[in-house]
């Protein structure tokens, strides 16, 4: 079927499958570099700090998967993270010590240490106390109590600012790796037992300073630093010598992370190598061990600024925005899914919005949004080719975001007339009206008390209501009209749940509403008798993107593991074509995919369509179609495109694959049953990037 | 890493000249790993103190009498036990002084070997493959023994092995050229027979090594490679009488210098090391007197020490300590092989310990499977037998070749290769062409009268050689001036070192044009050579009726000697340096010279060998490679159809080399100026009909940059269609 709004009077070409398509591609989303990365063992998760004072929770668990993300704000630069337990702790360089609330993705609170400029923090292994390094030179020893921390004493104060602090497992001694040096301080005394100095790089200006960008204190009395002349060196910490030099780059040795059972250890370095080191003997079976130089990986282009080493794999991000899961291939015996190298480019959820029957593009920003009218192009054209564009994209409207806060979540109304943004602290709701080629905003002044803020925004497809996910995993639902908003109900979890919804989807009818939360729970509501339906049995893995069917009423879910479920919310179990695709199993080139799902939208024209996206294909599910078996050809687009029509029929499977269009932002179908597509290529982000340092390539 | 160290005599050998056999029968150890039993093919039995190198004792037999296996202790008893004349086992302690009054017994067979292991009643392996206790032998000596092999089978190596509690006799044994390693477990004295693959060769030396429930055996053949088999400890039921397929699998090759191994020996050390003896250090030339740990993991050569004297191709290992005999002289060296744990970091090798069951055999061969397959049906094994059989023939028809190149004359050489040639389409072909080539230079070295021409052509023409399988056929084609030869050789060698390459270019400058003429050179190449000379002709013809009136006149006012408009540059060329340049040298010689320019080198190394070349020599190579350049300039719209012709970028590139070589001989000749100048307007005029070329693919490039700009617009709706 031809999918364009009206067809040519009396010419009804009836052709399967084949779509007009609005390829975007100014969208000019820019990530931010990463800053720090902290892993927490017990959970599984990792907190990635950016440049940009957001910071991103992932879960390792099941493929690479971002949970949550706590937007950032202006003047807030985070330096270095840390996890104690279940609570995740920042310093930077406001001089700020935040602990974030990871329930309602929002700082819990914040203390001043009167330091100035923070650059690092670090729990003792107890669990017991923070220690920050200041600028001023002090290590501050903060008591971490059951619901805030409290300053207990400064360890003795010396010239030069901390940089990097490590405790000795036994949690009695620091290593502080400061400018030109590193201190060991005794905890309990709070004095230094050792200085140990560090030198300058070879033909380095005398008054240019080695600063000790990390230190790692292991449990047999070693120190090992990491600094900008390039070195790693591994010192003995009783008796205040150096054993080993290792000159690993030219530029900065950044950053420093010990495995758990202090075998291995990992540098970051600017050259945006990864460079492994392991405590080894020489000769097998023998004591005498040393750390020697085994690997290097090179994933980035840029600074490699924070690390993490997990038992089977190295997590490294830095100035090129990326994060990368870069698996021991030692440790896996067989190649899985976390044996695979994975790479985070794109957030996992939307930042962007699409108007349906406006045909209009919401781009959310970090401190702006903008507002896109989709061009128009002639009614008919040949696959494969373009259509004349009759008339332009154009730039509606450019809306900043009020105080110093990022942009937490955003929606445009089906329609068009409504917009709606929130931060951390606060909702603002808009009225667009057009006017020949006029456009005028109005805020809406009166909003209802509930909405002060919201972790995700939805409209109902008919733009009367508002749905806005809260604390608690709750729903305020809210009537729009022009003259004010009404608050009409709130959802909340049976469960009582404490934590944060990522995706909210409503039905077209009105009828349902479906939240997802962190808790891999996705919840059902029912909007006729404002209640909770169900709930979907929970899936082990997150649900990264889910709809509901228009005129089936069934919900689907893809989840990160790249598992896909059908639930039908009137039979409250799951559909017989979700049942199949459990029995049958999916193919294995669909669970080898790199990256979530991130959005499904259905066909209007053809009820047994789901269309999915993640970032680099898009693929409509033709339910009617048989699941491909395990031999079968998975991507068999051009294949089938080679082949007759007869003989097509019997190659067909249900995954119809493009890749026509990468990277993805977002699909989604507009009403007039065009597909827009929102590109981002990678190669504009790597150019917008900063200089990477110059290396010497062979024959330049 | 693995060492070797500082190493010991133990005893003089009393070795006759030029023998081949050390002398030595067999050492054994005596209870611990200081004490050593040295049987001496002369009569004799000593034991020695190897710490102290001194003997402690020693035996001999009576004259007339020969001892036919090597003495072993048995330490439970504290006995040593000695065969001698085949038939007579003698028992004696250290306190008997004369072996004449010890205890003997006379058996019904013949014994090929006792064996015994620490704390282990000894072992009697019969010649007929029969094996017994010895106590239960010595109760009743004059017991029949069963005869397990038959009467041709002969026992060429045997061994014990101990593992654990369980002890196994292996024993390998020819007939009729097929070789086959029996297993017998001493526990249950169940025997597995199998069949060796691929014993074309006979190997030099066996050994085993007990590791993770197999046994492994390796074995070292005369070609340098070293096989390994595994045979599972707990040995396979219900395969009584039959023979199964044992595949191997090549653990090391040893590179070899000259010739194959005669006397050379294997032992393994441990999972990863294999100490060799008697075959070359592979950076010290091609004596093979030397004693090598190598790693059979990463196929590196740990340590090497040279033997001084003969290596008589024995060598054994006992508790660290590796005993070579060599020269005249029993030598002890203590060695030390240390796991490495590179393998270990990079995640290649499995936890150690732990593995101590296995599973048995894992490695399968198409061999294997083949032979099962003849098992199954009885057409095949015909079939196969016959694929063997002419496999069999083959092989040695090579050595029977080698033999007859060896005094065989000419025209009969030249024969017998023609049909070894014509029959032998066989993988091992490359392998065998290259033994019989190196036959065939080392006679015609040897002997100034003898060589084969007609043969060493064949046998480059097959493509299986390369300079370096027989370094030496260059060099004597050279010595004999058969260009025709070096033709060949250049055309098919791809590595030719470049010192060699340039005495060929030396050669054929200097070797007059008239010797060269009378010389039968590849067809191709020569005619190609004729067809540039025609194309200067026909251009010159060309030259005078062509251009339509088209600029000559222009150029020819010109008075300056260089092209001013790239456009006009052929005329102008022909005006200023004698376009129609005659070749500097003869047909033949051109042709060679040809070979030369496409022979691969690299410049660094061809430089310092290219300064050999006298002035004239210089000279008349650059004269030929310039009239070359110009003729490619000329007809580079008529191109003539070769096979095998220089490149443009060849020639400019010797251009480069030599005058980079000569550049003060050239600048210093008066003969070479008008040459150069010439050379030098030439290589001008050029240059700017580049920069001319770089102009436009400048714009054009540019032009093909504009377009697809385009298609990077922010925006496009465009139609696409899934299936």
């Amino acid at each position: 079927m031809i999918f364009s709004g009206k067809l040519k009077k009396g010419t009804i070409r009836r052709i399967m499958g084949e779509f007009k398509v609005h390829r975007v591609r100014f969208f000019d989303y820019m990530p931010s570099g990463i800053r720090a990365i902290a892993f927490n063992r017990q959970t599984e998760r990792i907190a990635v700090a950016r440049v940009d004072g957001s910071v991103e929770i992932f879960t390792i668990l099941y493929n690479l998967f971002q949970e949550k993300v706590i937007p950032g704000k202006e003047q807030r630069s985070i330096e270095a993270l840390c996890w104690v337990g279940e609570r995740l702790f920042s310093v930077g360089l406001s001089g700020e010590i935040i602990e974030f609330d990871l329930h309602n993705l929002r700082p819990r609170f914040t203390i001043d240490a009167y330091g100035g400029p923070i650059w690092t923090i670090t729990a003792n292994p107890q669990g017991t106390h923070l220690a920050v390094g200041c600028e001023d030179g002090t290590v501050k020893l903060f008591e971490i109590l059951e619901d805030k921390i409290q300053f207990e004493r400064n360890l003795d104060r010396k010239k030069g600012r901390i940089l990097s602090l490590s405790w000795h497992p036994s949690g009695t001694k620091i290593a502080a790796g400061m400018m030109d040096m590193i201190r060991v301080f005794d905890v309990k005394t709070g004095h230094a037992i050792h200085r140990l100095l560090v030198d300058k790089a070879a033909g380095a200006p005398r008054d240019q300073e080695c600063v000790v960008w990390s230190v790692v204190y292991l449990s047999n009395d070693t120190v090992i630093s990491g600094d900008s002349s390039g070195k790693v060196k591994v010192w003995d910490a009783l008796t205040g010598t150096l054993i080993k030099n290792h000159d690993v780059t030219k530029w900065d040795v950044l950053a420093l992370s010990l495995s758990q059972d202090e075998t291995s250890l990992v540098a970051g370095t600017s050259e945006g190598t990864v460079v492994q080191f392991q405590f080894l003997s020489s000769v097998l079976g023998k004591e005498d061990k040393e750390w020697v130089r085994t690997r290097t990986f090179k994933n980035h282009t840029h600074d490699v600024r924070a690390l993490a080493e997990m038992d089977t794999a190295i997590i490294s991000g830095g100035l090129d925005t990326q994060l990368v899961v870069r698996p021991l291939l030692e440790k896996h015996d067989v190649k899985s899914q976390a044996s695979a190298l994975r790479k985070a480019q794109f957030p996992h959820r939307r930042l962007v919005s699409c108007a349906k029957k406006a045909q209009l593009l919401l781009f959310q920003y970090p401190s702006h949004l903008e507002l896109w009218r989709l061009g128009e192009g002639e009614e008919e054209g040949t696959p494969g080719e373009k259509v004349p564009v009759r008339r332009i994209p154009e730039k509606l409207l450019q809306l900043k975001a009020k105080g110093e806060e990022h942009i937490f979540c955003s929606a445009v109304s089906p329609c068009g007339e409504w917009l709606v943004y929130s931060t951390t602290s606060s909702l603002r709701l808009y009225k667009l009206q057009y006017e020949n080629n006029n456009i005028s905003i109005t805020k809406v002044s009166k909003l209802p008390k509930v909405l002060r803020w919201a972790h995700q925004l939805c409209f109902s497809a008919d733009s009367s209501q508002l749905f806005a996910a809260s604390g608690r995993s709750s729903v305020h639902m809210v009537s729009l009209n022009p003259e004010g908003c009404k608050h009409k109900h709130t959802f909340k979890p049976k469960n009582g749940s404490t934590q944060p919804i990522h995706l909210l989807t409503v039905s077209e009818n009105g009828l349902w509403l479906a939240t997802a939360n962190s808790d891999c729970e996705v919840h059902i509501y029912s909007l006729s008798t404002l209640k909770s339906h169900c709930t979907v049995p929970v899936y082990r893995s997150g649900v990264s993107a889910m709809a509901i069917h228009p005129t089936k009423n069934n919900l689907f879910i893809a989840h990160a593991d790249q598992q896909v479920f059908e639930f039908s919310i009137e039979l409250e179990q799951y559909t017989d074509w979700s049942r199949k695709v459990q029995r049958e199993g999916l193919h294995l080139k669909w669970l080898e995919r790199d990256t979530p799902i991130m959005n499904v939208t259905f066909n209007p024209r053809n009820p047994d369509h789901i269309i999915l996206h993640d970032m680099y294909m898009f693929c409509v599910l033709d339910q009617s179609l048989p699941l491909p078996d395990k031999k079968s050809q998975f991507f068999n687009q051009l294949t089938l495109k080679s082949l007759p029509e007869q003989e097509r029929k019997t190659r067909c499977h249900a995954f119809k694959v493009c890749k026509l269009f990468q990277p993805l932002m977002c699909v989604d179908v507009l009403e007039d049953h065009s597909l827009v597509v929102v590109e981002r290529s990678l190669l504009d982000i790597v150019a917008k990037l900063p200089a990477p340092v110059k290396q010497k390539k062979f024959a330049t | 890493m693995a060492a070797l160290f500082e190493g010991s005599t133990l005893c003089a050998l009393s070795v006759a000249q030029n023998c081949t056999e050390s002398g030595i029968e067999g050492i054994e150890l005596k209870g611990d790993d200081d004490h050593v039993v040295v049987t001496d093919s002369t009569r004799s039995i000593t034991v020695y103190k190897v710490s102290d190198q001194k003997p402690l004792g020693s035996w001999t037999v009576k004259q007339g009498q020969r001892i036919t296996c090597p003495a072993v202790y048995n330490s439970k008893t504290r006995e040593y036990v000695v065969v001698t004349d085949d038939k007579v086992i003698r028992v004696w302690k250290d306190d008997d002084i004369s072996l004449d009054k010890a205890f003997k017994a006379t058996v019904s067979s013949d014994v090929w070997r006792v064996h015994s292991a620490p704390d282990q009643e000894p072992v009697v392996l019969f010649r007929r493959g029969a094996v017994q206790l010895l106590d239960s032998l010595l109760a009743e000596p004059q017991q029949d023994v069963e005869n397990i092999l038959s009467e041709e089978e002969v026992i060429r190596w045997s061994t014990l092995v101990t593992s654990g509690k369980q002890q196994w006799i292996l024993y390998i044994t020819e007939h009729k050229g097929e070789h086959c390693l029996h297993v017998q477990s001493l526990g249950n004295m169940s025997r597995v027979a199998y069949r060796l693959e691929g014993t074309g060769s006979t190997s030099l030396s066996y050994s085993v090594s007990p590791r993770s429930g197999n046994l492994h055996i390796l074995s070292l053949y005369p070609d340098g490679c070293v096989y390994e088999s595994i045979v599972p400890m707990r040995l396979p039921e219900g395969v009584e009488g039959k023979v199964l397929p044992l595949p191997r699998t090549l653990l090391l090759m040893l590179p070899l210098g000259e010739g194959e191994l005669a006397s050379a020996s294997a032992v393994p050390l441990d999972s990863a090391h294999v100490a060799v003896v008697g075959v070359p250090h592979p950076s010290a030339g091609a004596g093979k007197d030397y004693l090598c740990i190598w790693n059979t993991n990463f196929q590196t050569l740990q340590a090497g020490k040279e033997m001084a004297g003969r290596i008589y191709g024995q060598l054994w290992c006992y508790c660290g300590k590796l005993y070579v005999p060599h020269g005249k002289a029993l030598s002890v060296i203590p060695f030390e092989c240390q796991k490495s744990s590179l393998a270990a970091a990079m995640g290649k090798l499995k936890q150690p310990g732990g593995c101590e069951l296995n599973p048995p055999v894992p490695v399968a061969s198409w061999g294997a499977v083949t032979q099962e397959q003849t098992s199954a049906s009885a057409v095949e094994t015909r079939k196969n037998r016959l694929t063997r059989k002419s496999q069999g023939a083959s092989a040695i028809a090579v050595d029977q070749l080698i033999e007859l190149i060896k005094t065989g004359s000419e025209d009969q050489v030249h024969k017998a290769m023609t049909s070894f040639l014509s029959k032998s389409d066989l993988p091992g072909l490359q392998l065998a062409v290259g033994n019989l080539a190196s036959a065939l230079v080392t006679r015609s070295l040897e002997e100034p009268s003898f060589y084969p021409h007609k043969v060493l052509v064949q046998l480059v023409h097959t493509k299986c050689l390369c300079h370096s399988v027989c370094p030496d056929l260059l060099k004597l084609a050279l010595e004999k001036k058969d260009s025709a030869l070096c033709q060949f050789c250049l055309q098919v060698f791809p590595d030719i070192p470049e010192a060699i390459t340039c005495a060929c270019l030396k050669a054929f400058l200097s070797t007059p044009d008239s010797e060269l003429e009378t010389v039968t050179l590849e067809t191709d190449s020569v005619a190609y050579m004729e067809g540039l000379s025609a194309v200067t002709v026909q251009e010159k013809e060309e030259n005078e009726t062509q251009q339509n009136g088209f600029s000559t006149p222009a150029a020819a006012e010109e008075n300056s000697s260089e092209a001013q408009h790239p456009l006009h540059q052929k005329p102008k060329l022909a005006s200023s340096m004698s376009l129609d340049m005659t070749r500097p040298v003869g047909l033949h010689k051109a042709v060679l010279l040809n070979e030369i320019l496409q022979t691969p080198y690299s410049d660094s190394f061809l430089l310092p060998h290219l300064k050999d070349l006298s002035a004239p020599q210089v000279i008349l190579f650059l004269q030929y490679l310039q009239f070359l350049y110009v003729k490619y300039y000329q007809e580079i719209n008529t191109q003539v159809p070769a096979l095998r012709s220089p490149t443009m970028t060849q020639i400019i590139d010797w251009v480069c080399m030599l005058v980079d070589a000569h550049f003060t001989v050239l600048v210093m000749a008066p003969e070479a100026k008008e040459l150069l100048a010439g050379l030098h307007s030439f290589v001008k005029a050029q240059m700017r009909l580049f920069t001319g070329l770089g102009k436009i693919e400048g714009s054009l490039h540019a032009l093909k940059k504009a377009k697809p700009s385009k298609d990077n617009s922010q925006y496009s709706i465009e139609v696409i269609e899934l299936f």
